[in-house]
């Protein structure tokens, strides 16, 4: 039973107040995309044992939309922001850092 | 080996079942194998008898990081069935099904295949479209359902309420030679198969890298040391993710846990597998007594094994509303594990980019079930290099073709 | 016999006698009896029998731990099966009935497989019963079910109510005994809300059987006044009756309060789930004590040392008047003591240890008491009641030294900390030698969201077995659990007590330690589920050798009491007979419940009426006043149709339909979803959304739309109305409007933020009444207040005004073919809008249509219906949708999907309509098929059928489906078989099979 800190409206939300978007920062393939990228943007996930970056949804509360850096393996959660950034910022990158040193996700680390 | 049967029990009764034989050894790896299977839960074991039965493939070794069967094969609700929508689902669960009614007598372990019915309710218009349309693809795919009204529901059933006020049953699919068998045995009696086939089953041994050479696989590196093989299965379900990544690839899938439940056994009150999809959930009598509950699954990734109480709520709500008896019985024990969910939710077992490395995965709720077409499909395609009939449409490329196979028909909400 | 003493017992009430029956006998008890204690003082020591094997199980234990005293409790609609004697709270006219036995309790025809038992070791159904493979089903199956499954399955409905509480707490502290009262009141002196819980209706756990001293008072005074104090503590909750069941992730933990089980006359919920969140999380739960493996030691009469103590000091009851108590540590000589004390006898104290010698032991053997050193019992004597045991030596293989005539055994293992909660959530164990325990492994804790352990144990249940080391453990672990900058307002000195020196416990898993397979054989470790001694053995020597495969092979631990006897006893067999020291066997996984809670209490209030919101429209007290059919869509409920008396639904529709062709219809339509979408970015953004150009729409007119996933397939359709030059609606199916006013929000939010639109579901602001046939135009004109004219309203157009004097917004949109109009009205406003309709309709024919009427019509007009065309699997080019999907826009949501070989394939399966040659109708769902079969020995099937319906407007069946090439091979005739293999012939036509042309579009 997760607990999310809500980055828009600051309520600690209990997980019957989230729905869970699935992996953050998809990159959106449209027409004229090879296949490759498509399939990837729209099957292919980290899926990861631990570091993890994942869309959820405020939908019983505020209704917005935010990001939680969360280990899969522990539960333990480094952060959360908004679902408008391109990339976690910096100091949820420090945060998980300070957690797991050496992490990796994708191209981040 | 000895074989095992009543007069076996009754010679070994009279010398203090001392005389009994290791169900299968746990010996060290060897240096090599022609096939290495990683994964020694039920889809992985069947996988490596089938190699051996169906195709002389007996240098076989099972790694597993844990003890075997004690995945999924080991926790969940053990219902068997092939009432699929779509035709390569029908075909591979039906395969599954049929290889499951002569099990116990293949093994020589008794699995206790119990072709008890399953029945998945009707609740809503909408439901009973879909189950009349899986009832007429069942006929024609050879898989021998039936679409029953209310009344018969009730017969085969007493237990379940019919007439509620909310979701009244309306009707109901119906396999009768569905059911459920001892999810512990199918793995026990395939690794005891498979040991008596002179194959290794390893356990405790966790696979820390896959070693490859020019686009092949060469072998994996261990915890007990490097296993050098020519050809790899990964068949780890809940882990698959973790696996490819050690070989160089990704796959379409994330892993949720998935949660389930039984009650404190009673008395005989239930003889068919019931399963309500609009109210979401799904139960059967053990032949312990217990009523054994499927629950949902969490919405994101968890490799934990616990899963969230609220779904827990959920299902057993929704089976008070269609079991009123059951609010008075008392849930025993709660637990969870973890699922592969593809993108179409439909399993893969298909070749890899790295080559003479094949994936078994992406079993999602519904594994236990598979698990001899599963093996059967996946030995095929491990011995012959290319997908044989069962396991064609399930390969990895249907993602990109965006040729899914996806049997949630109920996608779209009526009206 | 057991009996009750004549004086004693601290929870009874001598003065209020409470009549119960056991078996139909009535018996007598006290007022604070447990049924347990009750049945004893009755001497009903044998209370069931064993699942397997079918022997006499007595009580051993008295508390949540009992594996045997299990009954059906209850009648009727209050019947309960498996309820533990232990924990059941005895009132006036409890009714209990024993279980697992035909046809009676003191002679059952299942005690035979205890004659087999031999043939019948762990595990004997995995190799038998294979052959023939029929029997199975039928005769193998029914008999092992049969002889299983202990108590009856309920019949009834339950006639109880059951809630659900939320808590938010500082400090949850699981345990009333005096480590949780001590850490509860430590952690509230720091100002932190706290909420102590305990599961019985007692305070002070076994150190109010006990009494030791605290702080130079006796226990139960220092119990009695540290209550006071927190009761008098603002920031501190109380609860009994009230188990902690569960810990979960995040703080998360789940608890279980039995609010009338003790009193069934009070009104209010029977059981109480609460949801709690807490900051920390202290568990005080104690500890087990353990049984001996003895052969015979399941032999009703055999109790543990501490149940026995129990009784006496609690209930006033004795086990037996001549105890021999058997252990390998000093805590069982008080048991000993305190039966000396009640005047009862003990032939002799057998400690297992080659040498005792503490105070407990001396005060024993002063009161006259035998105690034998480096003994053990061999054999138990007696079959439904222990006659008597035969004493050993410990070290050696069990040849009798002396046999003792005693009607009770008394035995202690030593102690088990009580883990479970710790463990739910991962917390690990470490194994500590010296008690030879398991216990908390404080670095490993469970972790909370912030990385850190959120549970801390204390008191017996983190391995401190003695008063004093108890009390300190529970304040100093309290301190540390509340927030850092409370912590100078400490919770106080922990209260001292002084122990006595005891001699450490030596660990006994065999009994003599040399014991033969003879003895080990009847070594009960599962007293519930049958598992002895030489069943884990022979699990180990046959290759299950983990922990899981030795507890599934023999089903050790997986009774209603999960183990809490067995569990250590069983592992510790294991580890002996791998040759492998415990800690490296390891634990089997702690799960949640802690003890079994009820169904009841985890579905809640929801349930019957209440079992999910129900959806009203503002019409649906007409609907239901006018004998409407209802069908559940999403959690609607609408009306299917309106048969009348004497009439089928079938002819209902029928005639809905053809009066709607033929006068008017009226619809609720108010289901429908309503998304308003506005912005300066929202043409832009529905652009993206629908498979056509919204953008492009004129202010007041109507455009068809298809919404499609990423992933290319149909999700849903729907008319949208361009209101302003900013703002759209966009209507959904009903299913519909939730999941796409979230598709909506979750692509603006997450992909295009920077676009500046509003979505705004306002599906239930508005009723939404389909007023639709050839006189609807009529109708309305008479209403008055709105040109509802062809000129003034063409089709695809809308228009706002004033209805009859009601403010509305008509749409001119159809789904049945018939001049159509939709009037959307404030939904405060919409049954009257309703009634005025039906009551000047009447005149001109109109009748209400349900959506069994809509769908036959829209189906005979060819249009598709979300769920049925659809089904997840199917692209708009699929549904001969082309003309709804731009070329020319660069993007929309699904258009790079649909580029995909698979979709672009032109052998996919195409809409078309299907006249059956016979006219008749063909049954839903079926398939079409072509010759021979797939490589899976699979018919082949060319297509299949997504609609069918009679059309009473045509006479005959009417049909949709979608056929490999449909479109290209109109007029041919294909095979369609039914579920009885006889073939229905059809012939590929246009979908549109009534009014092609589309002349009663306009009235």
């Amino acid at each position: 039973m997760l607990t999310l800190h809500c980055p828009h409206c600051g309520t600690l939300a209990a997980e019957t107040e989230l729905t869970a978007g699935g992996e953050a920062h998809l990159k959106r393939f449209g027409p004229g995309s090879d296949d490759d990228s498509f399939e990837g943007y729209l099957f292919m996930r980290e899926n990861p044992k631990g570091v993890h970056f994942e869309r959820w949804r405020h939908s019983y509360g505020c209704g917005k939309w935010f990001i939680a850096a969360r280990c899969t393996a522990t539960l333990e959660v480094f952060g959360t922001y908004p679902a408008q950034s391109s990339a976690p910022p910096q100091h949820i990158r420090d945060a998980i850092t300070a957690r797991r040193p050496g992490w990796g996700w994708r191209d981040l680390a | 080996m000895k074989r095992y049967s009543v007069l076996a029990i009754a010679r070994e009764a009279l010398r203090g079942h001392l005389g009994w034989d290791r169900a299968w050894a746990s010996p060290a790896p060897r240096a090599h194998y022609d096939v290495v299977i990683v994964g020694a839960g039920g889809h992985g074991l069947a996988t490596a008898y089938y190699l051996g039965k169906n195709h002389g493939i007996r240098n076989v070794a099972i790694v597993e990081k844990g003890w075997l069967g004690g995945g999924n094969t080991g926790r969940n609700t053990t219902i068997i069935r092939s009432n699929y929508l779509q035709d390569p689902s029908a075909a591979i669960y039906e395969k599954s099904r049929s290889l499951y009614e002569t099990l116990s007598q293949e093994l020589n372990y008794n699995v206790m295949f119990s072709p008890r019915g399953v029945m998945m309710l009707a609740q809503t218009q909408h439901e009973v479209r879909g189950y009349q349309r899986t009832a007429h693809a069942n006929a024609l795919q050879g898989v021998a359902t039936a679409y029953i009204g209310p009344q018969k529901v009730k017969e085969l059933c007493p237990i379940i309420h019919i007439d509620g006020p909310r979701y009244p049953v309306l009707g109901a699919l119906w396999q009768p030679r569905g059911g459920t068998a001892r999810h512990d045995a199918v793995a026990w009696g395939y690794a005891r198969a498979c040991s008596d086939m002179g194959m290794d089953i390893i356990q405790q041994c966790e696979v820390t890298a896959v070693r490859q050479s020019q686009g092949r696989v060469t072998g994996i590196s261990t915890t007990k040391g490097d296993i050098a093989c020519d050809k790899l299965g990964i068949v780890v379900a809940g882990h698959s993710g973790e696996l490819a990544r050690m070989a160089g690839f990704r796959l379409p899938v994330e892993s949720l846990a998935l949660q389930a439940l039984v009650s404190e056994p009673i008395k005989p009150c239930m003889d068919v597998v019931v399963m309500a999809n609009t109210v979401h959930g799904y139960m059967s009598q053990s032949d312990k007594g217990e009523m054994v509950i499927g629950g949902g699954t969490d919405g994101f990734n968890n490799f934990t094994q616990r899963g969230s109480f609220h779904h827990i709520e959920e299902t057993v709500r929704a089976l008070i509303e269609t079991f009123p008896m059951l609010s008075r019985l008392k849930m025993l024990r709660q637990w969870g594990g973890i699922v592969d969910m593809t993108g179409d939710r439909s399993p893969i077992i298909s070749p890899t980019p790295l080559g003479n490395c094949f994936i078994n995965c992406g079993w999602g709720t519904g594994g236990f079930k598979a698990i001899p077409g599963s093996g059967w499909a996946m030995a095929d395609l491990m011995a012959r290099g290319t997908p044989g009939p069962l396991a064609a449409a399930f390969g990895l490329d249907r993602f990109r073709a965006g040729r899914f196979i996806d049997e949630s028909v109920a996608a779209g909400v009526a009206h | 016999m057991s009996t009750r003493l004549a004086t004693g017992g601290r929870l009874i009430d001598r003065a209020r006698a409470v009549d119960f029956t056991f078996n139909g006998k009535t018996l007598r008890g006290f007022a604070g009896d447990t049924l347990a204690s009750a049945l004893l003082a009755n001497d009903q020591m044998m209370i069931g029998r064993s699942f397997k094997y079918h022997r006499p199980r007595g009580v051993v234990a008295s508390g949540a731990e009992e594996p045997n005293g299990l009954v059906n409790l209850g009648l009727g609609p209050a019947f309960e099966p498996n309820a533990r004697v232990t924990t059941t709270a005895l009132f006036g006219g409890l009714t209990a009935e024993s279980q697992n036995h035909w046809p009676s309790l003191e002679f059952d025809i299942g005690a035979i497989n205890s004659a087999f038992a031999r043939f019948l070791p762990a595990g004997f159904y995995y190799k038998m019963f294979i052959h023939p493979r029929s029997f199975w089903k039928h005769i193998y199956e029914p008999f092992i079910r049969q002889s299983a499954g202990l108590g009856r399955a309920p019949k009834n409905r339950d006639a109880d109510s059951y809630e659900h509480f939320h808590a938010h707490v500082d400090v949850l502290v699981v345990g009333g005994g005096i480590a949780g009262l001590q850490a509860a009141l430590s952690a509230a002196r720091t100002g932190a809300e706290v909420l102590l819980i305990e599961q019985t209706a007692h305070w002070g756990g076994r150190a109010a059987v006990d009494d030791p001293v605290i702080d130079g008072t006796p226990a139960a005074y220092w119990i009695k006044t540290t209550l006071q104090t927190l009761e008098s503590m603002p920031n501190v909750r109380l609860r009994n009756h009230m188990m902690g069941a569960g810990l979960y992730d995040h703080g998360y933990a789940l608890a279980h309060e039995r609010l009338t089980d003790h009193a069934p006359a009070t009104p209010g919920p029977r059981h109480r789930l609460w949801r709690i969140r807490a900051g920390r999380i202290i568990t005080a739960t104690g500890a087990i004590e353990r049984p001996l493996s003895f052969a015979g030691n399941d032999v009703p009469g055999v109790l543990l040392a501490s149940a026995l103590r129990d009784y006496i000091v609690n209930y006033g009851v004795s086990a037996g008047d001549r105890t021999v108590v058997v252990t390998n540590n000093d805590d069982a000589y008080r048991t000993a003591i305190a039966l000396v004390q009640a005047g009862l006898i003990v032939p002799a104290i057998l400690d297992a240890r080659p040498q005792a010698d503490g105070p407990l032991v001396r005060q024993a053997r002063d009161l006259g008491i035998r105690v034998e050193q480096g003994r053990g019992i061999a054999k138990v004597q007696g079959r439904r009641r222990v006659t008597g045991v035969a004493i050993c030596a410990q070290a050696g293989e069990g040849a009798v030294l002396e046999e003792i005539s005693c009607d009770a055994v008394a035995m202690s293992g030593g102690w088990s900390p009580v883990v479970h909660l710790w463990s739910h959530c991962g917390g690990k164990l470490i194994w500590d030698e010296e008690q030879a325990m398991f216990r908390p492994d404080a670095t490993r804790p469970p972790l909370g969201a912030d990385g850190q352990g959120f549970v801390q144990v204390v008191g017996a249940a983190n391995g401190h077995l003695r008063t004093g080391a108890v009390l300190a453990d529970a304040a100093d672990a309290a301190d540390a659990a509340v927030l850092a900058d409370a912590a100078d307002a400490a919770g106080g000195e922990a209260p001292v007590a002084q122990d006595a020196e005891e001699t450490p416990m030596a660990p006994v898993w065999l009994m003599p330690q040399g014991a033969s397979l003879k003895l080990r054989q009847k070594m009960w470790l599962d007293f519930q589920n049958d598992v002895k001694v030489s069943d884990v053995q022979l699990a180990a020597r046959e290759g299950y050798e983990s922990v899981e495969h030795a507890k599934r092979y023999t089903t050790l631990g997986m009774a209603t009491d999960q183990g809490k006897l067995s569990n250590i006893n069983g592992l510790a067999v294991l580890s002996s007979a791998l040759n492998t020291p415990i800690p490296q066997v390891g634990t089997t996984t702690f799960r949640p419940p802690y003890t079994p809670i009820s169904m009841g209490a985890i579905g809640g209030a929801a349930r019957d009426a209440l079992f999910q919101p129900l959806r009203r429209t503002p019409l649906q007290d007409w609907h239901e006043a006018h004998g409407a059919t209802f069908e559940p869509v999403g959690q609607w409920r609408r009306p299917y149709a309106y048969p009348r008396a004497g009439e089928s639904t079938h002819d209902a529709v029928i005639r809905e339909v053809k009066n709607t062709r033929q006068a008017i219809g009226l619809l609720d339509a108010s289901t429908l979803g309503k998304l308003i979408v506005k912005g300066p970015d929202a043409g832009r953004f529905l652009d993206m959304l629908y498979t056509n150009v919204m953008s492009s729409l004129p202010v007041g007119r109507c455009r068809y739309g298809l919404m499609c996933s990423d992933n290319g397939f149909l999700i849903d359709d729907g008319v949208v109305a361009r209101l302003s030059d900013d703002t759209w609606l966009c209507h959904t199916t009903t299913g519909g409007a939730d999941r796409i006013h979230a598709h909506m929000e979750d692509w603006l939010q997450c992909e295009w933020w920077e676009w500046q639109v509003y979505v705004a579901n306002v599906t239930e602001q508005f009723a939404q009444i389909a007023v639709v046939g050839p006189k609807a135009r009529a109708l309305l004109e008479k209403l008055g207040g709105v040109d509802v004219s062809k000129a003034a309203l063409p089709f695809m157009h809308w228009a706002e005004g004033t209805l009859a004097g009601i403010p509305a917004r008509i749409f001119r949109i159809s789904f049945s073919g018939e001049l159509s109009y939709e009037v959307a009205v404030a939904a405060g406003q919409g049954r009257a809008l309703w009634d005025r309709l039906v009551a000047e309709g009447a005149a001109l024919g109109a009748m209400p249509y349900g959506t069994e009427a809509l769908h036959v019509m829209r189906a005979e007009k060819g249009y598709i219906m979300i769920g049925d065309e659809t089904d997840g699997t199917v692209i708009p080019q699929d549904l001969g949708l082309d003309w709804a999907i731009s070329k020319k826009k660069a993007d929309y949501l699904g258009k790079r999907a649909q580029e995909r070989s698979h979709m672009a394939d032109p052998e996919r399966w195409t809409l078309v309509g299907l006249e059956t040659v016979d006219g008749a109708v063909i049954p839903d769902g079926a398939y079409a098929v072509g010759d021979g079969v797939n490589a899976n020995g699979q018919r082949v099937t060319i297509g299949r059928v997504t609609s069918t319906y009679y059309s009473p407007t045509l006479g005959r069946g009417i049909a949709m489906g979608l056929v490999l090439r449909g479109p290209q091979r109109m007029g041919e005739v294909i095979d369609i078989p039914r579920l009885d293999g006889s073939i229905i012939k059809a012939r590929i036509v246009d979908p549109v099979v009534y009014d092609k042309a589309g002349e009663r579009l306009d009235g």
